[in-house]
C-alpha cells in the first residue's frame, strides 16, 4: 500500500490501541440500533397473555381466543373424545409428542394439564391455514368411514385429533403447538404465560 | 493523482493478495486506493478549518444510518388516532418510548440534523476565507452550492414529518411564499401541497423526498464533489497550487498523501466532534430549544396558529432576508421580492469564483479591504440569523434591511473591492502557520 | 395571503393570552425524588386523567418510579386497563370541547411543550405557577380564571385541597378567601411532586440519558487521548 516500508513498534502499538478502543465504540453504538429492531413495548403489550373465562364451556364445546394474532382453541373434551387418543396412537406421525411443539406440562398422553380440557394453537403446522373442526365421528361431515373426530385442514388435507396430533402421511410435519398457559383458577386460563407475573 | 492511470495488483501469494488480484482485475479498487486515498497528495498545511468536510461526510453517514432506523417505526399519517392524536405525531413519542434505544436514534437524528449546518457552514467558511472556489475549483465549489441547496430542501422536508405546531406551519408559510410567484404561483402550491393546505397528501410527499429522492441526489452531488477536488486537487490555507512544484518523481513537494496522513488526523477530528456531539444529545439535546423547539412538541392543529412562527435556527438568516424586503415592485406583491431575495442570497454563492477578482486566493495574503468586508459579512449573518428568531419589530426591520443590504453588496460590489485592494506577495511553498 | 403574513405580525398578541409575560414561580422540586414523583403519579391519575389523556405513556412504566406491577395496579390503574396498556383518558373529545370550550390537552409531554427558548426549567415553572394560581372569577363560564393562563376553560380540579383564591383588584395579588383541606405549605408541596411527575412522564428515561452521556463522554476522551497520540506519532514524519 503505502511506500513506507514496516510500521515501527510504538506506532504500531498505538494503531492497534486504538483500533481496539475504536472498535469497542463502535460495537457500543450499536446496541441501540439492534436493540430498536427487538419488540417494542407495543408489541410486547399486544401480544400479552390472554385470560380465558371457561366456567360457559360445555363439555363438547370448543371456543377460539386471539393470542399474539394467532387463534388458539380452548376445548372441554368428552369421555368419547378423550377415548379415541389411545385408539389412534399408530395412525399418528409423532404418538408421544417427541418434537418440542409443546411445554414439558403438556407432554402427556393428553397434551395437557387437565385432562379435558385442550389447549391448542389453531394453525396448520404445514403451511398456517387455520383448520376446521371435524367433530362428529363417521362420514357426516365428509370424513371417512373410520373418521373419530378431530381437524381437518381445508388447503392440503392434514388431518388432526382430539390433542392436536397429526396423521401419518399427511403434508403437516408435526403436532399442532400447544401455547405455554397456567390455571388461574379452575375455570380461568391465561394463555401465553407458565407462571404468573412471568 | 486522479485521472492517473495504476498498475494492476500482483499479488503476494497469500490468499487475501490473490482475492484482491482477482477483484483488481474486474474492479478498479487499489486503482481507487490510490488515486483517493494513499497516492492523492493533499498540501501539508490544512489547519483546523480543513476538518469540516470530513465531519460533513461524517454527519450524513449519521443521518442516513439513523434516518434508516427511525422509518421502521415512523408512520406518516395525518389522521387522528383513537386518543385524538395524529398518528404521526404519535409515531415519534413511540420511537422515544416504546421502541428499545429509540430515543437515542430520535436524538442522534434531530442533534445531527442542527449539527450538519453548524459543520457545513463552517466548511463553506473555509472556502471564502481561502479562496477555495477560485479556478481550477469553480466546479467543486458550485457542486457544493448545490449541495447547499439540496440540503435545506431536506432538512425543510424532514421538519415537517414530526408534524407538530411548528412543523404544520411553517411548511403552511414556506409553502405559501410559492404562491407569490406571479400567473403560476397558486396552482403551484397546491401542487407542491398535494391540497389546498398543508395535509397528509403533503406530509406523504416529504416523507418520500425526505426519506429516499433528496438523500439519493445529496449522495450523488457528494460523490460529484469530491471526485472534481481530487480532480484538482485541494487547495490550502496559504492559497498556494502545490502542483505548480513538483519533486523528480511527479509528486507536489508540499504535498503528503492523505493516507495515512490525514486519515489519522480527521480521526482526532471525528472524536472531538463526538465529544461535542454527545455532550449536546445526552446533555441538552433540545439545544435550549434551538434544536427541538418547544412549539413542536404540541401536534399539529390546523386550527390553531402558535404565537411565534420561527424557522429552525439554520434557516433563520434567509428568513430574515424574506422579511427585510417590504415594497411592491413593478405591480408585484413584496412578499414575491421577499421570495425572490431570499432564493437569491443562497443562489448567489454560485457565482463567487466569477465575483472575486483579486490575484490572490487567500486571506492571509490580501490587504485590509478583504477582511474588514468578511468580518461584516460574518457579522451580517449573524444578525440575520438572531432577527429570523424574533417577532417582527419595527427596529427589526430596519436592521435587517441594511445588513440584507450589505450581504448582497458583498457579493455584488466584490468585483470592484476585491480588485481594489491591497495584497501582499504569495510564497512559493506552503507555510506551517 | 398579505393579511396572513400581517396577522403573524400581530401573533404576539396572543403569546400574552396565553401567558407570555406573566412572572413565573421557579419549580422547587426535583425529578430524582422517586417519593414525591409518586405521590405526583397519585395525584395525575386521581385528578387529572379523568378528562386529559396521556396517551403515549404506558401504565406498565410507573414501575420505574420504584413501584411494583402489584403496586402500579392497585393504585394507578382503573380496574378495566391492562398494564401494558396506554393512559388514555375515558372521556370523548367532543363531548369534552362541548363542555369546556377546547377538548383538554394531552398531558405527557406538556413539561416540555410550555418550554421557552433558552430556558429548560420553564416548562415545570409554568405548569408550577398554573396549577397555584387559579382565582375565583364570576365573568367566567366555569367561574374560575387563571393568572398563567387568562380566561382557561378548566376549572380549578383541585380547589378542595387549595382553597378558594380571589383577585385583590388593588393590589393584583391573590388572596385565600376560603382555606382548603391543606394549608398552603402543603399544597404547594403537592403540586410541587404533580408538577415534578409531569416532568419525568415528559421524558421517562431522562436520569439515564444524563449518566449515559458521562461513560459516553470519558469514553470518547480516553479515544480522543489515543488518536491525539496516533496523530502525533505519524505527524513526525513530516516537518
Amino acid at each position: 500500500m503505502s511506500n513506507q516500508g514496516k510500521m515501527d513498534c510504538g506506532r504500531r502499538r498505538l494503531v492497534v490501541a486504538t483500533a481496539a478502543v475504536g472498535g469497542a465504540g463502535a460495537v457500543a453504538a450499536l446496541v441501540p440500533f439492534v436493540s430498536s429492531l427487538l419488540p417494542s413495548e407495543r408489541a410486547k403489550a399486544a401480544g400479552a397473555p390472554v385470560e380465558v373465562d371457561i366456567s360457559k364451556l360445555e363439555a363438547g364445546q370448543m371456543m377460539t381466543v386471539e393470542w399474539r394474532g394467532k387463534p388458539v382453541w380452548v376445548i372441554n373434551r368428552t369421555k368419547e373424545m378423550l377415548d379415541s387418543l389411545p385408539k389412534l396412537d399408530d395412525q399418528m406421525a409423532d404418538p408421544k409428542s417427541a418434537k418440542d411443539l409443546q411445554p414439558p406440562y403438556a407432554q402427556n398422553e393428553t397434551r395437557s394439564i387437565k385432562k379435558d380440557i385442550m389447549v391448542v394453537v389453531g394453525i396448520c403446522t404445514h403451511l398456517g391455514c387455520s383448520p376446521s373442526s371435524k367433530f362428529k365421528r363417521g362420514a357426516e361431515e365428509g370424513m371417512p368411514a373410520d373418521w373419530l373426530g378431530g381437524f381437518l385442514c381445508p388447503c392440503h388435507g392434514s388431518t388432526f385429533d382430539f390433542a392436536g396430533r397429526v396423521f401419518k402421511a399427511k403434508p403437516a410435519p408435526t403436532n399442532l403447538e400447544v401455547p405455554p398457559h397456567v390455571y388461574l383458577a379452575d375455570t380461568r386460563i391465561l394463555i401465553g404465560e407458565d407462571k404468573k407475573g412471568a | 493523482m486522479a485521472g492517473g492511470t495504476y498498475e494492476k495488483y500482483k499479488s503476494d501469494g497469500s490468499i487475501g493478495g490473490n482475492v484482491l488480484e482477482w477483484v483488481d482485475a474486474r474492479f478498479p479498487a487499489t486503482s481507487m486506493w490510490r488515486g483517493h486515498l494513499s497516492e492523492y497528495y493533499a498540501p501539508k498545511n490544512f489547519n483546523f478549518w480543513y476538518f469540516f468536510g470530513s465531519l460533513a461526510m461524517l454527519v450524513l453517514v449519521i443521518q442516513i444510518v439513523t434516518g434508516i432506523f427511525l422509518t421502521m417505526h415512523y408512520k406518516p399519517d395525518a389522521a387522528l388516532n383513537a386518543n385524538g392524536v395524529p398518528i404521526a405525531f404519535a409515531s415519534v413519542e413511540y420511537i422515544m418510548r416504546d421502541v428499545p434505544g429509540g430515543w437515542l436514534i430520535r436524538y442522534m437524528h434531530s442533534t445531527g440534523a442542527s449539527a450538519f449546518f453548524i459543520v457545513v457552514y463552517l466548511h463553506m467558511f473555509r472556502g471564502l476565507i481561502y479562496g477555495s472556489y477560485r479556478k481550477p475549483r469553480e466546479l467543486t465549489w458550485l457542486f457544493g452550492v448545490g449541495i447547499f441547496l439540496v440540503l435545506m430542501g431536506e432538512a425543510f422536508f424532514g421538519y415537517l414529518l414530526p408534524w407538530g405546531q411548528m412543523s404544520y406551519w411553517g411548511a403552511q408559510v414556506i409553502v405559501n411564499l410559492f404562491g407569490a410567484i406571479p400567473v403560476i404561483g397558486n396552482d403551484l402550491s397546491i401542487l407542491i401541497r398535494g391540497d389546498f393546505v398543508v395535509g397528509d397528501a403533503t406530509l406523504n410527499r416529504f416523507f418520500s423526498f425526505h426519506v429516499i429522492a433528496f438523500p439519493l441526489i445529496l449522495l450523488g452531488l457528494v460523490a460529484a464533489h469530491i471526485l472534481a477536488l481530487h480532480e484538482t486537487g485541494s487547495n490550502n490555507p496559504d492559497g498556494i497550487e502545490i502542483k505548480a512544484n513538483k519533486d523528480e518523481n511527479g509528486i507536489p513537494r508540499d504535498g503528503i498523501p492523505f493516507h495515512p496522513y490525514y486519515s489519522v488526523k480527521d480521526i482526532v477530528g471525528v472524536v472531538v466532534f463526538l465529544m461535542v456531539f454527545s455532550a449536546v444529545l445526552f446533555w441538552a439535546p433540545e439545544g435550549a430549544g434551538m434544536f427541538l423547539e418547544t412549539p413542536n412538541f404540541y401536534p399539529a392543529d390546523p386550527l390553531k396558529t402558535p404565537p411565534h412562527i420561527a424557522p429552525v435556527w439554520y434557516f433563520t438568516p434567509y428568513y430574515s432576508i424574506l422579511r427585510a424586503v417590504v415594497w411592491n415592485f413593478f405591480g408585484l406583491d413584496a412578499k414575491f421580492w421577499g421570495v425572490v431575495a431570499m432564493g437569491a442570497s443562497v443562489v448567489i454563492f454560485a457565482f463567487l469564483p466569477w465575483l472575486d477578482r483579486s490575484p490572490v486566493k487567500s486571506i492571509r495574503y490580501r490587504g485590509p479591504i478583504t477582511k474588514v468586508m468578511i468580518t461584516l459579512f460574518v457579522i451580517c449573518f449573524f444578525i440575520l440569523g438572531y432577527l429570523g428568531t424574533q417577532s417582527p419589530s419595527p427596529m427589526g426591520e430596519l436592521v435587517s434591511q441594511i445588513c440584507t443590504v450589505f450581504y448582497f453588496g458583498f457579493f455584488l460590489a466584490m468585483p470592484w473591492w476585491s480588485r481594489m485592494d491591497k495584497f501582499k506577495p504569495v510564497p512559493e511553498r506552503v507555510t506551517m502557520k | 395571503m398579505k393579511k396572513f403574513l400581517i396577522a403573524l405580525l400581530f401573533a404576539p398578541v396572543l403569546a400574552l393570552a396565553a401567558g407570555g409575560n406573566v412572572h413565573l414561580d421557579k419549580w422547587p422540586g426535583s425529578v430524582s425524588d422517586k417519593a414525591a414523583l409518586q405521590n405526583g403519579a397519585k395525584l395525575f391519575v386521581n385528578y387529572c386523567l379523568n378528562c386529559h389523556g396521556a396517551s403515549y405513556m404506558r401504565y406498565q412504566n410507573l414501575k420505574d418510579l420504584g413501584l411494583t406491577e402489584q403496586q402500579v395496579k392497585d393504585n394507578l390503574m382503573f380496574a378495566s386497563d391492562k398494564i401494558g396498556g396506554l393512559m388514555a383518558v375515558a372521556a370523548r373529545s367532543d363531548e369534552q370541547k362541548q363542555w369546556f370550550g377546547a377538548t383538554p390537552p394531552d398531558l405527557t409531554i406538556i413539561a416540555r411543550a410550555r418550554g421557552e427558548l433558552g430556558n429548560a426549567g420553564a416548562g415545570a415553572d409554568w405548569l408550577y405557577t398554573y396549577l397555584r394560581t387559579f382565582y375565583q372569577d364570576n365573568k367566567r363560564p366555569t367561574g374560575w380564571n387563571n393568572v398563567a393562563f387568562e380566561a382557561v376553560g378548566m376549572p380549578h380540579i383541585l380547589w378542595e385541597l387549595q382553597g378558594t383564591q380571589v383577585m385583590n383588584h388593588e393590589t393584583h395579588k391573590l388572596e385565600l378567601a376560603v382555606p382548603g383541606k391543606m394549608s398552603p405549605a402543603e399544597y404547594d408541596k403537592a403540586i410541587s411532586d404533580l408538577v415534578g411527575f409531569m416532568v419525568w412522564m415528559g421524558e421517562p428515561q431522562q436520569e439515564f440519558r444524563r449518566k449515559l452521556g458521562f461513560g459516553v463522554l470519558a469514553f470518547l476522551f480516553v479515544l480522543f487521548l489515543l488518536a491525539y497520540a496516533l496523530k502525533k506519532n505519524y505527524w513526525k514524519d513530516i516537518h
